[in-house]
């Protein structure tokens, strides 16, 4: 394994490679599942931060850890620009996660509006991580944009079924320079554990963990998955045999003639 | 009362003057030759289960989760139900009350408290009062208000509930509203006001029926009434809710119709917020017996799980209508939003009297503390507020 394994994002370091959501669940067990997830990145829906009232999200956020608002809400690029917007004036930061969704049913993320928002958001000095579909062509298009890192999705939000995106995400691993970080779908901590072992750079949950029985011991078993893929991908995995073992060379013998 | 015999009553098929007309939609007969299809009793026992075990649920099963077959499946449909909500809305459970700012109105519906024959104290609040109304909504802690009217265009003109949305808009995060259906260019105007919810209840969906329950006013006109979901998608709204009042009609027929009005829409404006709210017919000032007949709690949960199941990603409000004790159980399995601090009547909220009479017989008077008790209680989340207009 190397020395240091950090994951950078527009220029900011980090030791965790598992980002934290926040929704669906009671505002009092934020701070145990941040700190059993050991996770340094949280995300927040902005629209639950918007509150003048008792329940204000950002009241129960560990301080150091970096917030990654999304833009839930947004229909097109232009509401996701100005959700952005908002977020930076109500003391979020600057980094900004793109969430432009056109469909109410299975929450699909829309690619297109998602690359105009990046490139405005990224010339206004926003660090943009665009929540997407694993295209190729739209994940490049955001990287020129201006993007800090990819985020495509497992599986719709909220699915828990895991990897279904699978092949597609290893194109990105293989193809962007950026970080990738798989977000939405992943139910399971060994499915988390799988995304990394294909050398993505982090994990992002959040459905799997609200929906838990215990909400700090399912970070914690997250954590541990993730670092256990990390680890695996950095030592190599082993071959994987086809049924039967491996011949010797059906094809190539004859040249031991 | 007034008796409207037959013959003088008008055509309620027809549209009056001044209302707009979807030429290019099918949606109504889109969702009016679905109900008329729906054989409920046609469903078996493994039709149910089939049903159950289906991983993205289309009107087929939605109507197996409505039958008199799937009754004996209540349990299996809520455990699904149950696992559908907390997978879209984890464990937060909305909270909200209605504003009802005027009570003037000029149908004659004969089950419903303000209709225009009954004697009640009418009254329309004006702006100073509705502030005062409004302040003390706000200060229980609630972001979300549901501004109410009667159904009068006259004493309640489209300026007027403009004015109170932007009113409202300063003390709340998020505005909707449940007043006479509009065209689409004054849902555009409320939009500007920052109102991005509307909600029309269809009371029935069987034309015959409703012809003889709405016997005058602009009420009277079943397809302008219809097709009000779809004009305030148009006019820019971000969500719309869909209800029939259970008890009129045949429910499981109106339930059916209620599911499909919202898939029909939802399917034609992917982006549109669906959300259903379930009514049962109550008790009203002068007619204490009305009932919702057939409908009772268990029928009443049967229709919410199947709107559950069939549309996983919808909102669903329960009403005051129902008691605490069931109010309190389905925001578990099937509800994701609840009133609180509620009066159906004009006034009250602050500390003025109440000014005009209400709408109906709540069954659930707990305030905002006692229903956010309830809900922590259950071991869910209550939020005030998760919503930002843009």
């Amino acid at each position: 394994m190397k020395q240091k394994d950090s994951l950078i994002i527009g220029g900011h370091e980090f030791t965790s490679r598992f980002i934290l959501g926040s929704g669906k669940y009671n505002l009092e067990l934020i701070k145990a599942a941040v700190e059993h997830a050991g996770a340094q990145i949280i995300t927040l829906a902005l629209r639950r931060a918007n509150t003048a009232g008792s329940e204000n999200i950002l009241d129960y956020i560990p301080k150091g850890v970096t917030l990654l608002p999304n833009t839930s809400g947004a229909r097109n690029a232009d509401e996701a620009v100005r959700i952005a917007r908002l977020s930076r004036e109500l003391g979020c930061g600057d980094f900004v996660k793109i969430e432009v969704i056109r469909d109410s049913k299975y929450l699909l993320p829309d690619n297109y509006e998602t690359i105009k928002a990046t490139e405005i958001l990224a010339k206004e000095g926003f660090v943009v991580l665009p929540y997407m579909y694993p295209d190729l062509n739209a994940a490049r298009d955001m990287a020129n944009a201006g993007a800090a890192a990819i985020m495509p999705l497992g599986a719709p939000i909220g699915s828990n079924k895991g990897l279904c995106t699978k092949e597609f995400i290893s194109i990105l691993v293989d193809e962007i320079d950026l970080p990738i970080i798989v977000d939405a779908g992943i139910g399971r901590p060994s499915q988390a554990c799988e995304a990394m072992e294909m050398g993505v750079d982090a994990v992002m949950a959040n459905t799997a963990i609200a929906t838990a029985g215990d909400i700090p011991v399912m970070a914690e078993a997250f954590k541990k998955a993730i670092e256990a893929g990390r680890s695996a991908y950095f030592s190599g995995l082993g071959r994987v045999l086809e049924k039967g073992g491996s011949a010797s060379s059906p094809l190539t013998g004859f040249l031991e003639d | 009362m007034e008796n409207i015999n037959e013959e003088k009553r008008t055509n309620h098929m027809e549209y009056m003057e001044g209302m707009e007309i979807l030429e290019d939609s099918t949606v109504m007969e889109d969702v009016i030759k679905a109900m008329n299809e729906y054989d409920y009793n046609a469903y078996t026992a493994e039709d149910v289960k089939r049903a159950l075990e289906k991983d993205i649920c289309g009107p087929w099963e939605f109507g197996a989760f409505l039958s008199p077959a799937a009754i004996p499946y209540l349990e299996q449909m809520a455990v699904r139900a149950r696992d559908e909500k907390r997978k879209h809305f984890g464990d937060n459970v909305y909270l909200f009350t209605p504003l009802y700012i005027a009570n003037y109105c000029e149908n004659y519906c004969i089950y419903c408290g303000f209709n225009c024959h009954n004697s009640i104290r009418r009254a329309k609040l004006n702006m100073e009062q509705m502030e005062q109304e409004m302040k003390a909504i706000s200060s229980t802690g609630l972001e979300e208000i549901l501004i109410l009217t009667g159904e009068s265009r006259k004493m309640s003109d489209v300026k007027y509930i403009g004015e109170a949305c932007r009113l409202a808009s300063k003390y709340f995060k998020m505005v909707g509203i449940e007043v006479y259906p509009m065209n689409s260019s004054e849902y555009a105007y409320l939009h500007e006001c920052g109102v991005d919810y509307v909600t029309v209840f269809q009371e029935t969906y069987d034309s015959d029926v409703y012809e003889r329950l709405h016997l005058a006013g602009h009420k009277r006109v079943f397809p302008y009434r219809l097709n009000a979901q779809e004009r305030a998608l148009r006019g820019g709204m971000r969500g719309v809710a869909f209800a029939a009042l259970l008890g009129l009609s045949d429910y499981r027929k109106d339930a059916f119709a209620t599911g499909m009005h919202a898939y029909l829409l939802q399917r034609k404006y992917p982006y549109a917020e669906i959300s259903f709210s379930c009514p049962r017919l109550r008790p009203i000032i002068n007619n204490d017996k009305i009932n919702p007949k057939d409908v009772h709690e268990r029928e009443l949960l049967q229709v919410m799980l199947a709107y559950r199941l069939f549309m996983p990603f919808a909102g669903m409000t329960i009403s005051t209508r129902e008691r605490a004790g069931f109010r309190d159980r389905v925001i578990d399995l099937a509800a994701t939003k609840i009133s609180a601090g509620v009066s159906t009547g004009i006034g009250g909220h602050g500390d003025e009297d109440e000014q005009g009479d209400e709408q109906f017989e709540i069954a659930d008077g707990r305030n905002v503390e006692e229903v956010t008790e309830a809900i922590r209680k259950q071991g869910l989340c209550p939020v005030m507020n998760e919503y930002v207009y843009v």
